[in-house]
């Protein structure tokens, strides 16, 4: 029998494209602006596990905490070749940090259980902290490698695995199961056309319903019926609340985050003292000129 | 009376002995936040074998080095690490805990703070003192450590506090606090801790362990000229040396001409580079993306050589080029050696 790998992925609004529009008059950010996508190194993450899998046998789950069309990114994870997933969803979790975050995901994993592995990106890029991952570990009492770029070897007892280190890399060996962050030393393999056609019809429980009320559908049972279904085919999504997971409500959400956010600016371009120079060459000598006069250069 | 405030603690990086500059630079930083709460400023020193750096750590600033030594604390692995801290401020409950924001404190911090259930702020640029009203719970929290970063991609500037018990821990970005020189004649106390670490946290071990020094070390730099994409090959980035050389810089890159392979990432200044501020930044053909623009705008003189008009890394110059590089670095050299 192979391992069983955990993956927590995150959706996040695209940071790197923001446009100008994307910042509300009020110097908070519009998120409903900005478009949602796969957090670039849960990618990596995500595609180490597919390589484990591939090399020594493994159940992939790929899990989120999120809003309910986070959905999206387990899909998304499904045509990668993700086995099953799991969306874990509250309004509850709302204004989470990443205490409050790494709570709930450990929550999650051990109402999964008896899993070996569980793999993260290093970091999102909407908050760029890096410390879910370890906070994770340490929620479960698990050992942690982070800053992970491959594994060399898995047995049922031991992994090893080569990190990155400031100027370096390191291989270090760890017991199972264990905690891994994965940093961008890999490339993700895209969506496999087969794997499109057979779930793309993946869904949630919520999105079952809201499938059923579009479409005037009032038969309780048939809903049942249908989920029976889509479990049998591989096409659910299994769908998580606070509740489901056994979270204490004072732990999850905006009352279990220690920080709090006292103010928000949009970053103010300095536009003061500025001096255009011709690029002719007596524009130039004037600015080196210059230069060496205040002693910043010579 | 008041309640007795804990003191300011940083967390001192070292390999082989060797301390980290980002934890000298917190030194300095958490004396100054100490000294506006009236505390004491103290350093934990991990390792085996590193009782000679706690001088300089006292020299910059701190009353009191914590040396916690042990072989379960070389190589740095993070288990032992965490556990060391860990017992020491459930001991000592100090108000402030500071890390570099390196790959070692960026894994430790939260380790640390998970275990203590305590808030951690990532990645700060800024610290500062000030009152805290928590409108939407109605209270109010005077004198915490308000934690200034930089989120979504550099988009905005976010202020967090942490609301519940100390201690307030963030990691702080290399660079971007002031090193200020050390006093030879401060004295301090140096008190050894026996950790006690357990087989527990012995179970990730180092088989092997390559490390070089980096080729340049920009952070020191008072001269960086750099070069973006707007170079335009790893050919024509001698253009960018040569200009570094002439006038006794370092040279610099953004993570566009890094990732095109022109030159390696210890050049990189940014986000996802290092946080740099020299007397003299000269950025030739890089446009300026936020995430650059983070890393260097602290500099004192920026010179921004760009074709494009419109580019945002004018917005942070302080003299402004519109023109081709190739054409206006030669004439700089030119000019420079010229007047010298």
């Amino acid at each position: 029998m192979g391992y069983t790998i955990l993956v927590f992925v995150k959706q996040v609004p695209d940071t790197q494209n923001i446009t100008g529009e994307a910042m509300k008059p009020d110097g908070t950010v519009n998120r409903a602006a900005l478009p949602a996508i796969f957090n670039p190194e849960d990618l990596n993450a995500l595609e180490l596990g597919l390589q484990l899998k591939e090399r020594f046998g493994a159940k992939l789950i790929v899990g989120t905490m999120g809003p309910p069309n986070a959905a999206e990114v387990l899909r998304e994870s499904l045509y990668r070749g993700a086995d099953s997933t799991i969306l874990l969803t509250d309004r509850a979790f709302a204004g989470a940090d990443t205490l409050a975050t790494s709570y709930a995901l450990s929550k999650c994993a051990e109402k999964i259980g008896n899993f070996d592995l569980i793999l993260c990106g290093r970091q999102a890029i909407d908050g760029d902290t890096a410390q879910v991952g370890p906070q994770l570990a340490e929620k479960l009492a698990l050992p942690q490698i982070a800053y992970v770029e491959d594994v060399e070897s898995l047995s049922k007892k031991k992994i090893r695995a080569r990190r990155s280190i400031e100027g370096g890399y390191e291989v270090v060996e760890g017991p199972l199961p264990c905690l891994l962050t994965v940093v961008e030393a890999n490339e993700p393999r895209p969506a496999n056309a087969k794997n499109i056609m057979r779930r793309k019809k993946s869904m949630t429980r919520s999105e079952l319903r809201k499938a059923h009320a579009d479409a005037n559908y009032t038969d309780a049972e048939m809903l049942v019926d249908e989920e029976e279904k889509l479990k049998a085919k591989g096409l659910w999504i299994e769908e998580l609340s606070a509740a489901d997971v056994g979270a204490e409500e004072s732990r999850i959400g905006l009352k279990g985050s220690p920080t709090k956010v006292k103010q928000i600016e949009s970053v103010v371009l300095r536009g003061a003292d500025f001096k255009r120079i011709d690029p002719s060459e007596d524009g130039i000598n004037a600015l080196m000129h210059e230069l060496i006069e205040d002693h910043t250069l010579g | 009376m008041a309640e007795k405030r804990g003191n300011v603690w940083i967390f001192i990086e070292q390999e082989g002995g060797k301390i980290a500059n980002v934890s000298l630079e917190l030194v300095c930083k958490g004396r100054e936040l100490a000294n506006r709460l009236g505390v004491k400023t103290e350093a934990l020193l991990l390792g085996n074998g590193v009782a000679d750096a706690t001088e300089t750590v006292i020299h910059h600033g701190c009353d009191k080095v914590f040396l916690v030594e042990d072989e379960a604390l070389e190589p740095f692995t993070v288990l032992p690490y965490a556990k060391s801290i860990v017992d020491l401020v459930k001991k000592h409950k100090p108000n402030i805990l500071l890390f570099g924001a390196t790959n070692k404190g960026r894994e430790l911090g939260p380790r640390v703070a998970s275990e203590l259930l305590c808030g951690l702020t990532a990645d700060c640029t800024d610290l500062k003192i000030d009152d805290f009203d928590d409108k939407i719970n109605k209270k109010s929290y005077k004198d915490k450590l308000m934690q200034i970063r930089p989120a979504f991609g550099g988009n905005i500037i976010a202020t967090i506090v942490n609301t519940w018990e100390d201690p307030q821990i963030v990691t702080v970005r290399p660079g971007v606090m002031k090193l200020a020189p050390p006093d030879k004649s401060r004295k301090g106390e140096v008190e050894k801790v026996a950790p006690e670490i357990t087989d527990t946290e012995k179970v990730v071990k180092v088989i092997e362990r390559i490390r070089k020094e980096k080729d340049v070390d920009l952070q020191a730099s008072q001269i960086i000229v750099a070069g973006g994409y707007g170079v335009g090959s790893k050919d024509n980035f001698k253009l960018i040396e040569g200009l570094a050389k002439a006038i006794g810089g370092d040279v610099g890159a953004s993570r566009a001409a890094v990732d095109a392979g022109w030159i390696s990432h210890d050049h990189q200044v940014g986000q996802t580079g290092v946080t740099v501020r020299p007397k003299l930044y000269i950025a030739c053909g890089i446009s300026g993306s936020i995430q650059h623009r983070a890393g260097m705008s602290e500099s004192g003189k920026i010179i921004a050589i760009n074709t494009d008009p419109e580019a945002p890394i004018f917005s942070c110059a302080h003299y402004g080029i519109v023109g081709d590089l190739n054409e206006v670095i030669p004439k700089m050299i030119k000019a420079f050696k010229a007047k010298v």
